[in-house]
């Protein structure tokens, strides 16, 4: 089952298109800054934004941290909103159910199907954004790359971390999937799915930015998203990595868990 | 095949099945017959484990439902309502998504079976438009097909002539007829009499989630006790029968008497011709409108 819903994501157009547009923004991006010279202050604009112009093969990190905020979970509360309440308003979902497909393996399937998804998003970005970066605003110099810290990493130390970056982007994407695919099991509409997802999290960006609301930053789904700029510290920062993590996998359990609840339990009548 | 004891659902405080003990042994042609809202939807998706019931239980091909499900449902083919396909692929990819999905579909004959289906219900030419530019007919069609994939033991169709023109219409009941010969046991979920008459040899008839008759179509459409006599000599039968005709009208008489040899007997012997003499049997749509109330889409004041 998880091998036909992958064949069905990579065969659907939508899937490409989305992941094009998700795709279009760290590209102009990478025109603008490359035709105009001006970068962002440092300390303002995107993580990464202001060192890129001196060092193009970082803009793969820039990109990441542009795409993570609001367009990667955007399209991932899109696929996921649409995975289960899609293919009930479609009139399919009676008909895989009775392939027949069981529900919990139905619901795993959807969800490796989302997260495949977002993976194919990252990859997409970082590679455009490696060819652009590197054409367009050219290596550092002395092919040595500074992190945040002032010590230097050699090339393969940069990809190394930039690989662990994209694992981290990856993983902070389960919530929002997760939560997107509790919410398609339990509406009828798609849309109402994906708007549930977007409303959790940019109430979750709202909070974030209010001190009233300290006590709740810690459960936030958006709260450790940018904590892989701490990968690009020396040492390692993981304290705020490994708790976003940790984060993630609790937000997956619980929804993953109130979906399947749901799902097994109930009439499908649409 | 089919066999269900006290099978109830309960939306809420409405019984919408209400303790049904369906019965349908293998190679029948089973008619489920109900006016519209009497709960039919609802029974063949709690057979097929869509609906999970309130009380009572299913079992399919002699196996619990919904637990065995894994095991029942490759043998299975439905058609649940409308027929869906995914609307953005062709025919052809949509029923071999469909079919990759589950156990029960070998995947190195798959293409064999789902040309052999679609040649079956008359899509054997489709090209590669996606299934969103069919018609309803085509799509009618195509979800026949795709019940007809894995060869299944057991047929659950709701409502199959959906759409269909009347030569559709045929061209579907032979070749359902045709599946019955070659053994596969067909559940059919109607409100269109006719269809029902033609096609099935026993049948159901559900009326506000209860079921109200079961059996042999033959048995259900017994003689009336009346015999319906033809003769161009509409007066000497009268006179000769006077007070025994009941209805008389162009099509003949309809008489209440027991024996049709007897009255041919007393007919011709009073020099009355007869054209025709033949007991009269009541029709499915008197055994039905007998036994149910008009459907939940009326709603008077």
């Amino acid at each position: 089952m998880i091998r036909v819903e992958l064949v069905k994501l990579l065969r659907s157009r939508r899937t490409w298109v989305t992941v094009a547009v998700i795709d279009a923004l760290p590209s102009l991006v990478a025109v603008l800054l490359a035709t105009t010279d001006i970068g962002p202050r440092p300390g303002s604009g995107p993580a990464f934004l202001s060192a890129v112009l001196s060092d193009g093969s970082l803009y793969p990190l820039a990109a990441i941290a542009m795409v993570l905020p609001l367009f990667l979970p955007a399209a991932i509360a899109i696929v996921g909103g649409d995975s289960v309440a899609g293919e009930a308003q479609q009139g399919t979902l009676r008909y895989v159910l009775v392939r027949p497909v069981g529900r919990t393996r139905l619901l795993v399937a959807k969800l490796v199907s989302v997260m495949a998804f977002a993976l194919l998003s990252l990859l997409v970005v970082a590679a455009t954004a490696f060819v652009l970066g590197t054409l367009l605003l050219g290596q550092g110099p002395g092919q040595v790359t500074t992190t945040f810290s002032g010590t230097s990493l050699s090339n393969s130390q940069l990809a190394a971390r930039t690989a662990l970056a994209l694992v981290y982007a990856l993983l902070s994407m389960l919530g929002v999937a997760s939560v997107a695919l509790f919410l398609s099991t339990i509406v009828r509409s798609p849309l109402a799915a994906t708007m549930g997802t977007l409303a959790l999290l940019i109430g979750s960006s709202l909070l974030l930015t209010l001190d009233a609301a300290h006590a709740l930053r810690p459960y936030l789904v958006t709260r450790y998203w940018l904590s892989f700029v701490d990968l690009f510290r020396d040492p390692i920062l993981w304290h705020d990595v490994l708790h976003g993590v940790l984060q993630q996998v609790a937000y997956v359990v619980v929804f993953l868990l109130a979906a399947w609840a749901n799902f097994v339990t109930k009439d499908v009548t649409d | 095949m089919i066999r269900t004891q006290g099978l109830t659902k309960r939306f809420g405080r409405l019984a919408a099945v209400d303790g049904l003990d369906l019965d349908v042994a293998e190679g029948d042609v089973y008619g489920f017959l109900g006016p519209n809202g009497s709960g039919k939807t609802t029974t063949v998706r709690m057979l097929l484990g869509l609906v999970l019931a309130t009380s009572g239980t299913v079992e399919l091909l002699d196996q619990p439902m919904p637990k065995r499900a894994a095991d029942v449902l490759p043998q299975v083919g439905a058609l649940v309502e409308a027929p869906a396909a995914y609307a953005g692929m062709s025919g052809r990819a949509s029923l071999a998504l469909l079919d990759a999905m589950g156990p029960g579909g070998g995947r190195r004959d798959r293409k064999r079976r789902i040309e052999e289906a679609l040649d079956r219900v008359g899509l054997g030419g489709i090209d590669r438009r996606p299934v969103r530019t069919y018609s309803l007919g085509m799509r009618q069609r195509l979800g026949l097909a795709g019940a007809l994939v894995r060869r299944p033991r057991l047929l659950v169709l709701d409502e199959p002539t959906n759409g269909l023109d009347p030569q559709g219409i045929r061209e579907i009941r032979d070749l359902l007829l045709e599946l019955n010969r070659e053994g596969t046991t067909v559940f059919l979920s109607s409100h269109l009499l006719a269809e029902v008459e033609q096609l099935c040899g026993r049948v159901g008839v559900l009326d506000r989630g209860r079921l109200v008759v079961q059996g042999r179509l033959e048995d259900l459409r017994g003689p009336t006790g009346r015999l319906h006599v033809r003769t161009p000599d509409v007066d000497a039968a009268r006179a000769l029968l006077d007070g025994r005709i009941e209805v008389a009208s162009d099509d003949g008489l309809l008489i209440r008497h027991d024996d049709p040899a007897a009255l041919n007997r007393l007919l011709v012997e009073a020099g009355v011709r007869v054209e025709l003499l033949a007991p009269e049997h009541r029709s499915l749509e008197d055994v039905v409108l007998a036994a149910t109330r008009s459907g939940s889409d009326r709603v008077a004041r």
